[in-house]
């Protein structure tokens, strides 16, 4: 399966496990989804529990939120990770608060699949990694897979929980990559980052469509690189980050999202707060500009590449 | 105590041209001969550019394009009535609105090319840039349109919207506002049906979209969305409605889009031939023609001679388009701010040293 599929897959899964599980978004009934993540649902599962929406991202967050409240467990999908600011309103003041706000009266499930990320020649607000905005937002948990297998396992993982999630789809994986999936249900634990390669020289941590974009770079360096994909970006796995570059004693963060303020800075504070004595080298970050994500004739200068990547990878062996 | 009807609403419904190109004499807005060729040929201008965007996009020469097919008259009637310095707040699908608002064909290409520049308007003319998050810019042309009383300027802003866009938050706080503040704003809503794949029906328990406007307080009006005189007729009456410190009109142009959503889309998943095939008889072009035809102002030499212009302009500004040179990387990074930051003129220099060293 491909990555999209590998989603498609896990939404029937925990539909057909449980009947609480519904899909509502712009476009997911008889067209599937405008990627075809929600593809078949409508036929399977009928209008009751996949609901085209009217246009209005604020309208399916905050309806989501009331339904998880009143105890369904709504996976809402928001067309395009860009549209996911319509519902920010709804997204930090309620959908992340309400189990702590009641002080556990209530939860709040809504667990959001949304596609994000460039490389896709897209209009504009279709290309962009602001995963740290949710980061940044307490109560919410934040899953971006990299791989088909990853992203079905997570997804049910998600969904079987009782927090809210942002969980965030690279579309430019979402047709790249296919790999072996099971049809039946499995899950992966969130908050558990994955050793994709181990290595001893320096530890390359990324994650969504960077983490691909890392691996390819690899093929092109004799650097004995680990590389680690976070898969859940909150709660991070801190304890595998820690242990990686006390081993290796250097550390490259690849993110597509612009520098400032991204989660690579706060990767950087927790090796500085653990690890800071075991560096033979500056952490540092190869990352997205402190721009507008630019429509697609300038993505390429936008996105960071492979040479970007190998060209950090040997200033922090060599430094 | 009491209970009675508080209230009940009527909405108005013009057609000035029928599907067959006869007219209302009665309704015929005030238009010379000349004028009547110059909306036609600007439809046709449209038609053309559209088929050559689409071509261009199957080649892989611009990206994602949003095809305007079945919406001509819509969007040049509602243009026809403007000023240059009037404000129009376009959404994706309003190429022929921007080509009959001057915007040259060669910066559409290049918008929908992946280039910001395509987005510069003509010098004088207030297009502001495509906005792709449906329903967002009508916010702005309600403050364009605050603006322009506090500056004592008469200037009616015009804000685009498609049926799908009318469910959003941003849009019906975008009308109370015009409401509230009596903005000379024009809602030119293009109800062409669908919202990629879903129908009017599933968007709204409302039968039409114009009522809405009644709720906020202020006129509403279906026309004909494919007929260019209705439209050129009632957005003319909003104008001078908004010119005289009227408040906003809300103009519902009940129209069909004939085409994919976008070149990304394949409307066959989701609706059928027949529908599509009972709205391409509906053509607001061919009815445009018919009715010229009607008057002896028109005839096949001069169809033959505005193609021909057509496809010259369309084709110059193809060659424009591709004869431009991509922007270089700093392009990204020059129009952040007004004098960049030191921070980011590190980011730019860093990327230049790595790109240009090899
Ligand atoms: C805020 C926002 N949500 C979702 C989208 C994705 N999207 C693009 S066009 C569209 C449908 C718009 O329908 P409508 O307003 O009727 O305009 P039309 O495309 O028919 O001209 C959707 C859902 C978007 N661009 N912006
Ligand atoms: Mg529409």
């Amino acid at each position: 399966m491909n990555l999209v599929q590998a989603v498609n897959s896990g939404l029937k899964c925990a539909m057909a496990d449980d009947e609480k599980v519904v899909v509502l978004g712009e476009d997911v009934g008889l067209d599937g989804g405008v990627f075809r993540a929600c593809e078949g649902l409508l036929k399977q599962f009928g209008p009751k529990r996949v609901m085209d929406t009217p246009l209005a991202e604020s309208g399916i967050i905050g309806v989501s939120a009331g339904m998880a409240v009143a105890g369904l467990k709504p996976v809402p999908e928001i067309q395009f990770s860009g549209f996911l600011y319509m519902a920010l309103g709804q997204l930090i003041n309620h959908v992340s608060r309400i189990r702590n706000r009641s002080r556990g009266a209530f939860t709040c499930p809504v667990i959001i699949r949304t596609p994000y990320g460039g490389g896709i020649r897209a209009l504009e607000h279709h290309s962009e990694s602001m995963e740290a905005i949710y980061v940044h937002t307490p109560g919410l948990k934040v899953v971006i897979p990299s791989s088909p297998y990853d992203a079905k396992g997570l997804l049910i993982s998600a969904i079987n929980g009782n927090d809210p999630v942002v969980f965030m789809e690279p579309s430019r994986l979402y047709r790249a990559i296919r790999e072996e999936v099971p049809d039946g249900s499995y899950t992966i634990p969130l908050g558990k980052a994955k050793v994709v390669k181990e290595g001893n020289a320096v530890t390359v941590i990324s994650w969504g469509s960077m983490l691909q974009q890392a691996k390819l770079a690899l093929k092109h360096t004799d650097v004995d690189v680990e590389l680690i994909d976070l898969r859940t970006l909150k709660p991070l796995d801190v304890e595998a980050i820690i242990s990686s570059v006390k081993k290796t004693g250097r550390c490259i963060i690849v993110q597509e999202a612009p520098r400032t303020g991204g989660l690579a800075s706060e990767i950087i504070a927790l090796i500085n707060e653990q690890a800071l004595l075991s560096l033979k080298a500056p952490v540092s970050r190869v990352a997205g500009f402190d721009t507008a994500f630019p429509l697609y004739k300038l993505e390429d200068y936008y996105l960071p590449g492979t040479e970007r990547i190998i060209n950090a990878i040997e200033a922090t062996v060599n430094y | 105590m009491a209970s009675k009807v508080l209230k009940t609403f009527t909405l108005k419904y013009l057609q000035v041209l029928d599907e067959n190109g006869k007219c209302d004499a009665r309704l015929m807005p005030k238009l010379s001969p000349r004028q009547l060729v110059e909306l036609y040929g600007l439809m046709v201008l449209a038609r053309r550019f559209d088929e050559k965007a689409l071509s261009l996009q199957r080649q892989g020469r611009i990206g994602t394009y949003a095809s305007v097919l079945g919406q001509e008259a819509a969007q040049v009637g509602a243009a026809f009535a403007l000023r240059g310095s009037d404000w129009v707040f376009p959404t994706y699908r309003e190429s022929a609105l921007l080509i009959a608002r001057n915007q040259p064909m060669a910066r559409l290409l290049q918008y929908f090319g992946g280039d910001e520049r395509g987005s510069i308007p003509p010098k004088g003319v207030n297009n502001f840039p495509i906005a792709i998050p449906v329903g967002t810019q009508g916010l702005h042309a309600v403050g364009a349109a605050i603006a322009a009383t506090i500056q004592k300027k008469k200037t009616v802003a015009v804000g685009c919207l498609g049926d799908g866009a009318s469910s959003e938050g941003d849009m019906n706080e975008a009308f109370n506002f015009a409401g509230v503040f009596k903005a000379p704003v024009i809602f030119l809503c293009q109800n062409n049906q669908w919202a990629i794949s879903v129908p009017i029906k599933q968007q709204t328990a409302a039968e039409t979209i114009a009522q809405k406007a009644i709720a906020f307080g202020f006129e509403g009006i279906r026309v004909d969305g494919n007929d260019v005189l209705a439209v050129y007729s009632a957005t003319a009456a909003a104008v001078k409605k908004a010119y005289t410190g009227k408040g906003p009109t809300l103009i519902e142009c009940y129209t069909y889009r004939l085409n994919n959503h976008t070149t990304s889309d394949d409307a066959s998943k989701y609706r059928s031939e027949a529908e599509v095939a009972a709205w391409k008889k509906k053509d607001p072009v061919a009815r445009m023609r018919k009715f010229l035809e009607g008057k002896k102002i028109w005839n096949m030499k001069k169809e033959e001679e505005l193609l021909a212009k057509a496809d010259r302009q369309v084709s110059a500004a193809a060659a424009e388009y591709e004869a431009t040179p991509k922007a270089d990387a700093g392009d990204i990074f020059r129009y952040q701010y007004e004098e960049m930051p030191g921070f980011l003129r590190q980011q730019m220099d860093d990327y230049k040293k790595l790109t240009e060293g090899n």
